[in-house]
């Protein structure tokens, strides 16, 4: 992502009114720096991601008891896996926040050695997630079966489709970091993959605890 | 026309009857001679001249550019309520009431509409650049006084305007039954592709694309639908509801006058949808019980297979009436007890040729 | 090989979809052709199609909208013509072929037309009226318009590949399922739509991080121009709609193609869903559009009346509450679906309290003129024609907010009436407007008056005499997209419709007249000041056109009405800012990235539509591929050195100076002192 440059202010040569440049509000200091501007941007594109995860979470909430004499979440949850890839999303976070640090110090063999680990832990996690899909597919219960089924299917594909990508970004990372070192502009994306994947937590969380959870306890 | 007798004419229908068969084309009357334009502006005409026409495209010529010129200029005298048996002329309680609050609520508004429209092209006229006795306030930018009155107007409007909304959402509700001394008259409505069917389940009867009613009886309605979404609309008996798959939408109507109404589809459902208008005729008790009676002898039956085959794609189709076999057929439609239309097939004619034969199914 | 692709999607035996791609296929292969003759390809290749300056990526936006816009309004044409003859007629068009164009005429007129013009606007304007030198994401920004042209691309190869949709605009389900629309016209709906979608979601992100994070000093949010506030209120509500439209086009593409159950009839589906989801997004989605052509009227009717916006912080509120809102009202699409009154009731009063924001605005716009010293130039035009017109687009839509009113008008072609009396009165007029305000800023050269006025009458005139018979014909009961009928008394009233659209044609032929005839007597109508309509905010305090970094140095504001000030400033004192010390400017280089990106979506897109699934893994990795060079870049900027900054600059205060000059002959300074 490239943002822009701009020339610092003491080259205004209206000096319009601001007797003291100190009393500035945040809001009038000037573009802000390519950082902030970045990492804002980059806010706001998960923030959308949040609000098309909601729409699919609303889908679900409508749907889930639409089973068409097909199986209910309850049937169908295996509570012991869930927890398996839980556990290893949220140890793929730990991993991911240790590659920011080992990046912000410049370390590049921890770096790699937490962007492998987190890579491994996703690819652990979409490993689980994929058995499962398919042994309900195998017994019948696919996205095909029931609108129930369907919404259950999008919602946590959507998530795993997520997850696959931030691991194909992992390692374009890996690759990025490898031939052109802690730039300011790969800083500046690997900031963003942090973000990234510690959202997927969060919308791992919800799915975590309003379909699987309470799907269960039902 | 069904088994029963024409409605009683108006004491204005010997005008029309100059000009009109029932089997054309309105426009034949349009023509230079014997249309008396002030006729129409004057008198209502019998709802029949509104009504659909049998006559389908077979027909049709193309009007000739001096009757489409004529009909043009004649348009301005028509005005709104001459032959439009639109939802302003209503013709039952219903649709009084809907037209009531429709009229209300423009007045309301009109109230700050026009002025501010005449303020409008007042200010934008008085202070153009040219005009020197404008006075020039190029500071004017801020008044507090002006500003609560700009807030304030429209939100006055729209607190009398929701007091309308709130109150006419509640005695308007579709489910909401209508109060009479007589005794509600169920019908139960199918969408289908492309036809509306009109279950009579108490009379075991069912028609297709014509609906007749008993006037000052309240129609207790329900409406489905064997595939996608359609609406019911009848203008002049008022509010009109959704007709969708796997759902029951309950509508309370009334006919409080004689006549035939034009009834149409109003949600676009795919190629035949055009063809989805119907007639209502609003008859005398004793009329519909006729109507009712030759019905119920009616050679054709409506058992599930006929209703399977009805369902599928096609249009138009003429009107029809059967007897019911099964008086729990709405019932298994909207329970999906019968599956849902089938939508178009690959033979179907209905779909543009070099599509289906390279997508069907 | 071909997934459903066969001879057979071409349409060999329909005239009217194969002669018209044949014209558009001659005119584009033209248009190339003398392209490469001329030499002229390195030049656009260089200077637009790679380019990542915003004020480029604005005008090719408008471009884009422009050309679609004659698409859409053929569409339109052809329909008000078939409508004007089928009274118990089949009119020329067959249904398969009317319904897709119907369709295609709201789908390209709302995300093809009205959406690229408004993001083209507030790509150009936005930075500008902020005093930076670009967005916040340039390259990011060119993808976004890629993109868009992208789903343009698709829905007009539809024409010729294939068919359209023939659900409607918003392909409402079960109709728009496999089993009732088993073509690939949905599917060419469903592509182009959500290809388009990540483009305007992308510039969505951006212009809100530009608005909210890249201004420049001085430039506190209540100093900001009125039109950068609705910019943001618009892009706002595109980050929070748009997803939701790409969660319920994905979830109909799953039923579509994998068989799942979303909407569908069987296996429990619930098709009211995708109803609320759709408006869930369209209800915000008209205020997306509405917002920015408000922003546009409050700079022109303020520039025009020589005064500061009456209300500015009224205005402002007006438009964060309507931003707000837009989302809390979206059940007034579907009143009749039997929501029961209590849910009827609560959101037509919501839908109603919006008319008070936005009545508020109407009469901020009337004191602004109060007391101004008014000049009806096309722009001004345009907004007053906007202001009368739309006052009663605000009614009909009230009017249908209450509930039992829409008992009877819901669907009807009151509703057409009304809400192209909004669009049409509202943000087509308002898009024309900040296009003439404008154009001079973007070219240098201001379009010819005499032709825009006509332009401007026959829009105004042809819109009334094309929509006020639709607003009668839904009194007379008659419903939406019937491609024929029977009740005789419809017609004449169509047939006036239709000699409505005639003359918003003859509008449409002015436009293209006067584009013509500007851009001959360019030298005639240069604008060498910078700022012809003598403006109030910072785009007219630079050149026209701008230099690629926009601002030789980043202005510093103290209030509102930022350049108006120094203006002002310059006036009383006699004499021009001081040179200020010029610096160096970086800027970002230009990429083809956003292009090769649109050529493998293209590619992507055709092939999920034909399911050609090695295409469709060609395309994903070529985009991908595409996304790691682009990040594999060295260099993303360049540096333009002090010297040129300087030398740009000179030539701009050089003008300005003999534009002061002028203005101190007219009016001395001792008799303004004194007066």
């Amino acid at each position: 992502m490239t943002a822009v440059t701009f020339s610092p202010s003491s080259a205004d040569p209206h000096r319009l009114g601001h007797a003291h440049p100190q009393g500035y509000s945040d809001s009038a200091a000037g573009p802000a720096p390519k950082r902030v501007i970045t990492g804002f941007g980059f806010w706001i594109f998960l923030l959308t991601d949040i609000v098309m995860f909601s729409a699919f979470f609303a889908a679900y909430a409508v749907l889930v008891g639409e089973t068409d004499g097909g199986p209910t979440g309850a049937e169908i949850f295996e509570l012991p896996r869930i927890a398996l890839e839980t556990a290893l999303l949220l140890a793929s976070s730990f991993t991911c926040g240790m590659a920011a640090i080992a990046a912000d110090a410049g370390n590049k063999r921890w770096f790699y050695i937490s962007m492998a680990v987190t890579a491994v832990l996703g690819l652990g996690f979409l490993g689980l997630e994929l058995q499962e899909f398919s042994e309900l597919i195998e017994h019948g219960a696919g996205p095909t079966r029931s609108a129930f089924l369907s919404a259950f299917f999008t919602l946590v594909g959507c998530h795993g489709l997520h997850v696959s990508v931030g691991i194909l970004w992992l390692l374009t990372m890996m690759a990025q970091v490898f031939a052109k070192g802690f730039r300011a502009n790969i800083m500046r994306r690997l900031l963003c993959f942090g973000l990234f994947w510690h959202t997927l937590d969060i919308v791992w969380v919800a799915v975590f605890t309003i379909v699987y959870l309470m799907g269960t306890v039902k | 026309m069904s088994g029963f007798p024409p409605p009683k004419p108006k004491e204005n229908e010997q005008h029309s009857s100059i000009t009109l068969r029932m089997n054309a084309p309105l426009y034949d009357s349009i023509g230079p001679k014997g249309w008396n334009p002030t006729l129409g502006m004057i008198m209502p005409k019998p709802a029949h001249l509104c009504s659909r026409n049998d006559t389908r495209s077979a027909s049709y010529k193309y009007p000739s550019w001096r009757k489409l010129a004529m009909a043009t200029a004649a348009m301005s005298l028509l005005g709104l309520s001459a032959c439009s048996k639109g939802i302003l002329d209503p013709q039952g309680p219903i649709a009084e009431a809907n037209k009531t609050i429709l009229i209300d609520s423009i007045a309301i508004m009109l109230a700050i509409v026009i002025p501010t429209m005449i303020a409008t092209v007042g200010f934008a006229w008085w202070y153009r650049a040219s005009n020197t006795r404008a006075t020039y306030r190029p500071d004017f930018a801020h008044s507090g006084a002006v500003e609560l009155v700009v807030w304030s107007i429209p939100i006055l409007v729209i607190l009398l305007l929701g007091g309308v909304a709130w109150i006419g959402s509640h005695d308007l509700d579709p489910a909401k039954p209508i109060e009479s001394t007589e005794q509600p008259l169920d019908i139960q409505v199918v969408a289908l592709d492309w036809k509306w069917l009109f279950i009579y389940p108490d009379g075991h009867v069912a028609t297709v694309n014509e609906l007749t009613v008993p006037v000052n009886v309240p129609l207790r309605m329900s409406l489905t639908s064997s595939s996608v979404m359609n609406v019911f609309f009848v203008p002049q008996l008022g509010t009109m509801i959704y007709a969708m798959s796997g759902m029951q939408s309950p509508l309370n109507l009334m006919a409080s006058s004689e006549g035939t109404f034009h009834g149409l589809g109003a949600h676009y459902s795919g190629a035949g949808f055009s063809d989805m208008s119907f007639k209502v005729n609003a008859v005398s008790k004793e009329q519909f019980q006729a109507w009712l009676a030759k019905a119920q002898t009616a050679p054709e039956r409506l058992d599930r297979a006929a209703y399977e085959e009805l369902a599928r794609q096609s249009s138009p189709v003429a009107p029809k009436t059967f007897t019911l076999a099964d008086p729990g057929l709405f019932d298994a439609i909207v329970r999906h007890k019968i599956p849902p239309g089938p939508g178009p097939q690959p033979e179907s004619a209905s779909s543009t040729p070099s599509v289906s034969s390279s997508n069907g199914g | 090989m071909f997934g459903k692709l066969t001879w057979a999607a071409i349409p060999f035996d329909q005239p009217i979809p194969l002669v018209t791609s044949a014209i558009v296929g001659l005119i584009v292969g033209a248009v190339l052709l003398w392209v490469l003759v001329k030499g002229y390809l390195p030049y656009i290749w260089r200077e637009w199609i790679t380019s990542v300056d915003h004020k480029r990526i604005g005008v090719m936006y408008v471009l884009l909208a422009s050309i679609m816009l004659l698409r859409g309004f053929a569409d339109a044409l052809m329909m008000r013509a078939q409508q004007a003859f089928a009274f118990n007629a089949p009119g020329y068009l067959p249904p398969e072929h009317y319904d897709q164009i119907f369709t295609a005429h709201g789908t390209i007129m709302i995300f093809f037309v009205a959406m690229p013009f408004v993001t083209g606007l507030m790509n150009f304007v936005v930075p500008l009226q902020l005093g930076v030198r670009d967005v916040a994401f340039p390259t990011i920004n060119s993808v976004g318009f890629w993109l868009t042209a992208t789903g343009a691309l698709l829905i007009n190869l539809s024409l010729f590949v294939g068919e359209f949709a023939r659900t409607g605009w918003l392909a409402y389900p079960p109709l728009s399922e496999a089993a009732y629309s088993p073509g690939v016209g949905v599917d060419y709906y469903l592509w182009a739509l959500q290809i388009a979608g990540v483009g305007t979601l992308t510039s969505g992100i951006n212009l809100v991080t530009t608005i909210l994070k890249v201004r420049t000093y001085g430039m506190t949010y209540l100093r900001m121009p009125v039109f950068c506030w609705t910019a943001l209120a618009s892009n706002l509500l595109i980050i929070a709609a748009f997803p939701i439209l790409t969660a319920t086009l994905v979830m109909l593409t799953l039923d579509r193609y994998l068989g799942f159950h979303f909407f569908t009839n069987d296996g429990g589906g619930n098709a009211m869903m995708f109803i609320n989801l759709i408006w869930a997004w369209g209800h915000p989605e008209v205020y997306i559009l509405i917002l920015p052509a408000f922003g546009v009227f409050s700079e022109v009717v303020s520039t025009f009346s020589g005064k500061p916006l009456f209300g500015y912080r009224s205005m402002v509120a007006a438009t964060m509450g309507i931003c707000i809102l837009s989302f809390m009202v979206w059940l007034h699409h579907f009143f009749t679906m039997g929501a029961g009154p209590d849910v009827n009731a609560v959101f037509g009063i919501a839908t109603m309290i919006i008319a008070v924001p936005t009545g508020v605005k109407i009469y901020n716009w009337l004191f602004t003129m109060y007391g101004g010293r008014i000049r009806f130039e096309t722009p001004m035009l345009w907004s007053v024609g906007f202001i009368i017109t739309f006052i009663v687009g605000g009614m009909t839509g009230v009017l249908m907010a209450v509930p039992p009113a829409d008992f009877v008008l819901h669907n009807s072609l009151f509703l057409i009436a009304h809400f192209h009396n909004v669009i049409i009165g509202g943000v087509v007029f308002g898009l024309f407007a900040g296009y003439t305000y404008w154009f001079p800023k973007a070219f240098g050269f201001k379009l010819d008056e005499e032709l825009g006025k006509k332009a401007f009458w026959c829009w105004f005139i042809g819109y009334y005499v094309a929509f006020t018979p639709l607003y009668i014909l839904g009194f007379l009961g008659m419903t939406r997209r019937m491609q024929h009928y029977d009740v005789a008394a419809w017609q004449p009233w169509l047939i006036i419709a239709g000699i409505g659209a005639l003359i918003i044609l003859a509008g449409i032929g002015f436009q293209v007249a006067q584009i013509v005839v500007s851009i001959r007597n360019r030298e005639a109508l240069r604008d060498v000041t910078g700022d012809p309509w003598d403006g109030r905010s910072l785009e007219w305090s630079i050149a026209s056109p701008p230099p690629v970094f926009n601002f030789a140095f980043m202005p510093d504001v103290s209030g509102e009405e930022a350049y108006w000030t120094v203006k002002q400033t310059a006036r009383s004192q006699g004499a021009l800012i001081p040179r200020p010390p010029y610096q160096p400017i970086e800027m970002p280089r230009n990429t083809a990235t956003g292009f090769v990106c649109a050529i493998f979506s293209s590619i992507m897109g055709f092939a999920l539509i034909w399911q050609i699934w090695w295409m469709l893994g060609l395309g994903a990795f070529g985009a991908f591929a595409t996304f790691v060079v682009f990040a594999w870049r060295d260099h993303d900027e360049y540096e333009i050195p002090a010297a040129t900054v300087e030398a740009l600059d000179a030539e701009n205060r050089r003008a300005r100076g003999i534009a002061l000059e002028d203005y101190l002959k007219t009016n001395p300074i001792e008799e303004r002192q004194s007066a």
